[in-house]
């Protein structure tokens, strides 16, 4: 056989998306593979694949030892079940390198990131249209012979670089290739351009990847503020699962108006939760997701929340890490408004607010001046006193329009709760759970209320039914399916629909 | 300027003899093409061969030194066309394209071309895009070698063969006095390798020689009479040339093997994938030595009996290897056989699968069927090939996993003309969208889901033509400036003009060919030392006889877009309409711009960046913003907020601050959460001034620090 006893090249295959330096990794470990006197061929698919789609780059290694003079054949694309080391720059890219059958446990050493870039369908989603990340990563743990996963994006953000160096930092940990350390850093040097912070990558993700750094670098979470003694005795009388959800609740409501309105979330909570059935198993999964739902429904997004939060004095230390602004550098922020009349309307006491929404002067004029979106600049004095003056507004929000429309919701919301919980408690979780389709800002916010008013008239029809609670959380999920309500159409012509 | 600068490959063109060239196979050939004394090279771009294009637009210094003229053809045709040189002239030279849909779109030319004949070398170098990461329809440039005779060369993809090609295509054009095709696949344009590189030539006889002592032959025409002879002398004369000369110098290659009763015929290009898929099934070595006898095909077409016949007759079998349908190879060898009365039996498709690219699963799993019904025995020894646990694809069941398609860049101009078409179908509903080729083609792929078809490069108005009667709602073409300078001005502004259309054509100017790699266009708008650039769009169309024309400067005032675009769908008045959204394409500009901002931060200058963010506060999870926008730099997070489930949107620091999240919040009344940050480095004292005079501004306003509250999320 002439296949016996001829050296085999190393095969290698780099999964990345257009854009990540896929080219410039590969570029690294030929030139590696070269100096440490190995032939080498590269080959990649870069075209229309460079606008951010996954690509794969492919390279094959030949000791020139081996090669006695002779030019050995190399192939130009990985064959599945036959590939050695297998680099991906993100998790999803490593599952595929997986689905496609370029990992296998006879021989792979699979070097991945654990974070994720999402895919354009799981962004779009309306609510989480995110893959489940164990998934991804136990199709990783089952299928490769050796795996090394990291968190990459982070240790590439840390240091300021590229994810390509923290690839090679990683595979060079990996000890999969038969090369020492100080080869791939003397490659990223002959490299030239970027080399310094690129080589602080590599040592970053190099001393991560062989556990001589922690990989994950835990930020202690800022400790909430203590909830005032009257509010924390009431929480103390809630069932203890709940407690934690409905302290958070109490600090939003607290924080959205005063200890009166905190007063009474947790009067409502207290209602429900004194009807909730105890299942004997410690949870009290009712109380629960109405302390949850209830909180943000009390606290709905008015101008006078947005204002309040921009002009926190904390948001400009957040902003400025966020857009990782050095010490020495101003920051200047604009916000984007587009404040409607119904918003307008909204907002101020409720006699005036219907005056506006009347056919007249008054509306004609608020509808010129909000015609258009407005870029308000909160650094700017101008910008601040305009903010400031709609903040100002907090006062008249209990006796405004919008208020009395979301309390009327939220009560009749809570009666449909006290009604329904006795005769099917997992039902009254779903209806519960249903108000979170009620958020948002104008067109998204008038779409979740229709939808989930459609959903609440039908459920005297779903409780006749054999699973209502599993048929109104198929209806919630059909509601969220997309922004044009089809798919509740469809869903809705089943025989568990809204009819 | 080109996406990327090539003067660093530009340098490996001037190797001369004895020298060693390390490169892509794309440069290896550029490099073939001077070694050959080509007299002039035209070409257009698009993957694989747009980095032959781009090399030589850098390479204007050695190209003049070698009396060598490079064109940026107007499209393939031109680039086909400009190989009539060679027709009357022993000038040398070479045309370029992407295949087929380039070859398609200069076949009128390639069939004039090739029925003349050429007196001096002709090579069409094609990219052939098929298989994995291709972006266009699949089909074999095979069938244009065949109808026009055109000689096809498909070597093995490794560099000094296809080198060697190169060189002796020109020769097999001269000895067969016909164009000859060298057929390359998109990893053989990118494989790496090397060879040992020979001088550049300049050609003896020039460009110059030609125009000052003209030669005419009427014979060479395409006219009756001559166009009939001209079909007799390519099968009595030229055919017979070509065969000869293949054999003679042994351009097709017979690799011996052991089991002499079987054999392998393959194209060029699948042999290293065949070898690897030998390796794996224990009959071949790392060195290309094979048990098998394999008869290696450099020249596709056309085909040489009498050494398939040589090395058909000892064998009961033989399987070819031929990629793309239909079977073009495997029917002419059956013929040939069947004529010679050879009872080799022909294995070929029934084998390998009819359609798609022949990947390394594809091959081992095709070859080691013709194995196994031939000479079972030689699989003694086989090993089984490795597969992943069945747990670990059955976790990636149930959708887990999901689609990355290409899409449009961060900060990308095109990206705002679809967001205002979204917000135009939500009032005025859903048109009929004609697409093209281009970057803009995205649009019909999530979040857009715009478009119905596209018919071809500058073609979308064209596609659209039909569309064109009494009805509640006009049609929309899109034309990016890359196919409306390529035909598009004609195909579909011009027809439309002609043809009396009503439909709203919006042309995507963003200044470059940009999908191919960001070449400069007659409308660019930059200086080029090379090109004439500067020249408008708006006034071509109007050129034409277009009166509605509106060019839009900023495509980023998405208002404005959806505005303008609502305007040309109700307007009364009757004709074709024409947008121009015009704003530079983001990958070029900040190629260009970041160098020159870093610089002036690092010089002390003052500069400001943008970036934008999104207040987790504010932001609850609906992601209606993406769902307009697709930024690959607007991205989801977990929410900070505990009591949210959604994750919250999050803008990452690949943003370039292009402005288009606060347009979209604006045009679309979205949400307050978008906030745009102008961050100041080497801040002036006016800056330093104010700053300091509104925080103090601001505390006063704010008056005593309250306690803290539960505002900051955890």
């Amino acid at each position: 056989m002439k296949a016996a006893n001829t050296p085999r090249a190393i095969r290698l295959a780099i999964l990345a998306m257009g854009g990540e330096g896929g080219g410039v990794l590969a570029d690294w470990l030929s030139d590696l593979a070269q100096a440490e006197g190995y032939i080498v061929q590269v080959t990649s698919v870069p075209g229309v694949a460079q606008r951010t789609g996954a690509t794969i780059y492919y390279l094959e290694l030949f000791p020139k030892a081996g090669a006695n003079g002779r030019q050995p054949v190399l192939a130009l694309m990985p064959v599945p079940g036959d590939v050695d080391v297998v680099i991906a720059s993100e998790l999803m890219e490593a599952a595929r390198a997986v689905s496609r059958g370029l990992v296998t446990p006879d021989r792979t050493t699979l070097v991945a990131s654990s974070h994720r870039v999402y895919a354009m369908t799981e962004k779009i989603a309306m609510t989480d249209g995110r893959s489940d990340p164990a998934a991804l990563e136990q199709a990783c743990r089952k299928a490769a012979k050796h795996l090394v996963m990291l968190d990459m994006g982070r240790i590439a953000e840390k240091t300021g670089s590229v994810i390509s160096a923290v690839m090679l930092g990683a595979l060079a940990a990996s000890g999969a290739l038969p090369f020492e350390r100080r080869a791939y850093e003397a490659a990223i040097e002959r490299s030239g351009v970027g080399a310094a912070s690129s080589l602080a990558a590599f040592a970053a993700s190099f001393g991560a990847a062989s556990g001589q750094a922690p990989v994950e670098v835990v930020e202690p979470a800022s400790p909430l503020p203590p909830v005032p003694e009257m509010l924390a005795a009431r929480i103390d009388l809630l069932p203890a699962a709940a407690r934690e959800i409905a302290r958070l609740g109490t600090l939003r409501v607290l924080d959205y108006q005063d200890a009166s309105y905190a007063g009474l979330y947790l009067d409502r909570v207290a209602r429900i939760a004194a009807i909730e059935p105890d299942a004997g198993d410690g949870n009290a999964p009712l109380a629960t997701e109405t302390a949850r739902q209830l909180a943000l429904a009390m606290a709905y997004e008015d101008p006078v929340r947005v204002a309040e939060l921009k002009l926190d004095p904390a948001r400009i230390e957040r902003i400025r890490a966020e857009v990782k602004a050095k010490p020495d550098e101003i920051v200047d922020v604009a916000e984007f408004l587009h404040p409607r009349l119904e918003e307008i309307a909204g907002m101020v006491p409720a006699r005036l607010g219907r005056t506006l929404l009347r056919k007249g002067l008054a509306r004609s004029l608020v509808e010129l001046l909000t015609r258009k979106g407005r870029t308000v600049k909160t650094t700017s004095v101008r910008g601040f006193l305009m903010l400031a003056a709609v903040a100002r507004m907090k006062r008249y929000r209990l006796r405004s329009l919008r208020h009395a429309a979301e309390d009327a919701r939220v009560e009749a919301w809570l009666a449909r709760l006290a009604d329904i919980a006795p005769r099917n408690t997992p039902l009254a979780v779903e209806i519960a759970r249903a108000l979170d389709l009620v958020k948002g800002y104008g067109d998204t916010h008038e779409r979740g209320v229709a939808s989930y008013e459609r959903l609440m008239g039908a459920v005297p029809r779903l409780i006749e039914r054999p699973d209502p609670a599993g048929d109104l959380r198929k209806l919630c999920a059909a509601a969220s399916a997309d922004d044009t309500g089809r798919a509740l159409e469809i869903a809705a012509r089943l025989p568990a629909g809204v009819g | 300027m080109a996406e990327r600068s090539f003067k660093q490959e530009v340098a490996k063109l001037r190797l001369g003899a004895g020298e060693e060239f390390q490169g892509e196979g794309i440069l290896a050939i550029t490099k073939a093409l001077l070694q050959s004394g080509v007299s002039y090279v035209a070409g257009y771009q698009g993957a694989p061969i747009s980095h032959l294009m781009d090399v030589l637009a850098d390479a204007n210094d050695i190209l003049e030194s070698l009396g060598i003229h490079f064109e940026n053809s107007a499209s393939e045709a031109t680039a086909a066309a400009t190989l009539a040189a060679s027709v009357n002239y022993p000038l040398r030279g070479a045309a370029t394209f992407k295949s087929t849909v380039g070859t398609n779109v200069a076949a009128d030319a390639l069939a004039n071309l090739a029925s003349g004949g050429v007196t001096g070398g002709a090579l069409i170098v094609v990219g052939e895009d098929y298989g994995e990461g291709s972006s266009i329809m699949q089909e074999r440039s095979h069938a244009f070698a065949m109808k026009s005779q055109i000689w096809l060369l498909d070597p093995r993809p490794n560099l000094p063969k296809i080198v060697e090609m190169v060189e002796k295509g020109f020769e097999l054009s001269e000895a067969s006095n016909t164009p000859v095709m060298l057929e390359v696949r998109i990893r053989a344009c990118h494989v790496t390798g090397s060879f040992i590189a020979k001088d550049n030539v300049r050609p003896a006889y020039g460009l110059k020689d030609a125009l000052e002592s003209p030669v005419r032959d009427t014979s060479r025409i395409v006219l009756p009479p001559a166009s009939y002879l001209h079909e007799k002398e390519k099968i009595e004369l030229r055919w017979p040339a070509a065969v000869r000369f293949i054999t003679q110098h042994r351009l097709n290659e017979i690799f011996p093997g052991e089991a002499r009763d079987i054999g392998i015929v393959m194209q060029g290009g699948m042999y290293n994938t065949a070898l690897r898929a030998l390796e794996l099934l224990g009959l071949a070595n790392a060195f290309g030595d094979s048990n098998v006898p394999l008869y290696v095909l450099n020249v596709t077409y056309p085909l040489c009996d009498d050494e398939l016949k040589r090395f058909c007759r000892d064998k009961r079998a033989i399987l070819i290897v031929e990629e793309g349908q239909p079977e073009f190879i495997e029917q002419a060898v059956n013929t040939i056989l069947r004529r010679a009365d050879i009872q080799t039996k022909v294995h070929g498709k029934d084998m390998l699968p009819m359609a798609g690219e022949y990947t390394g699963a594809v091959m081992r799993e095709g070859l080691r069927k013709f194995i196994a019904a031939c000479r079972a025995d030689l699989l003694a020894d086989a090993p089984a090939a490795a597969a992943p646990p069945k747990e670990a694809l059955a976790a990636l069941g149930n959708g887990v996993m999901h689609n990355r398609p290409p899409s449009f860049c961060t900060g990308c101009p095109e990206r705002p003309i679809f967001t205002a078409m979204k917000l135009v179908e939500r009032e005025l509903g859903a048109h009929h969208v004609s697409c093209d080729i281009g970057c803009h083609l995205f649009s019909i792929l999530p979040p857009f889901n715009i478009g119905n078809t596209t018919m071809g490069y500058g073609l979308g108005g064209a596609g659209a033509a039909a569309l064109n009667a009494k009805a509640g709602k006009r049609a929309i073409a899109i034309v990016g400036d890359g196919g409306f300078w390529h035909n598009g001005l004609l195909s579909s502004v011009g027809n439309s003009v002609f043809n009396r259309s009503d439909n709203l054509t919006i042309i995507v100017d963003n200044g470059y060919s940009a999908a191919t790699g960001g070449q400069d266009l007659l409308s660019s708008r930059h200086p080029s030392p090379i090109r004439a650039t500067w020249n408008s769009i708006e006034r071509a169309v109007r050129g034409v006889g277009v009166e509605w024309v509106r060019t839009l400067r900023h495509t980023y005032d998405v208002a404005r877009m959806r505005d303008t675009l609502k305007e040309a769908l109700t307007t009364k008045r009757k004709g074709p309409k024409v947008i121009v959204a015009q704003s530079e394409c983001m990958l070029n500009r900040e190629r260009r711009e970041k160098p020159l901002r870093a610089a002036a931060v690092k010089a002390g200058k003052r500069v400001v960046r943008d970036r934008f963010g999104v207040d987790a506060e504010t932001c609850t999870g609906d992601h209606s913003c993406i769902r307009l926008s697709g930024c690959p730099s607007l991205t989801i997070a977990p929410h900070p907020d505990p009591l949210r489930r959604s994750p919250v949107t999050k803008v990452i620091d690949s943003c370039v601050g292009c402005g288009l999240c606060g347009e979209i919040a604006h045009a679309a009344v979205l949400c307050p959460s978008f906030y745009r940050a102008s961050v100041i480095a080497n801040p002036s004292w006016w800056d330093r001034k104010r700053a300091g005079l509104r925080a103090r501004v601001f505390d006063w306003l704010r008056g005593p620090a309250e306690p803290s509250s539960a505002r900051s999320l955890p």
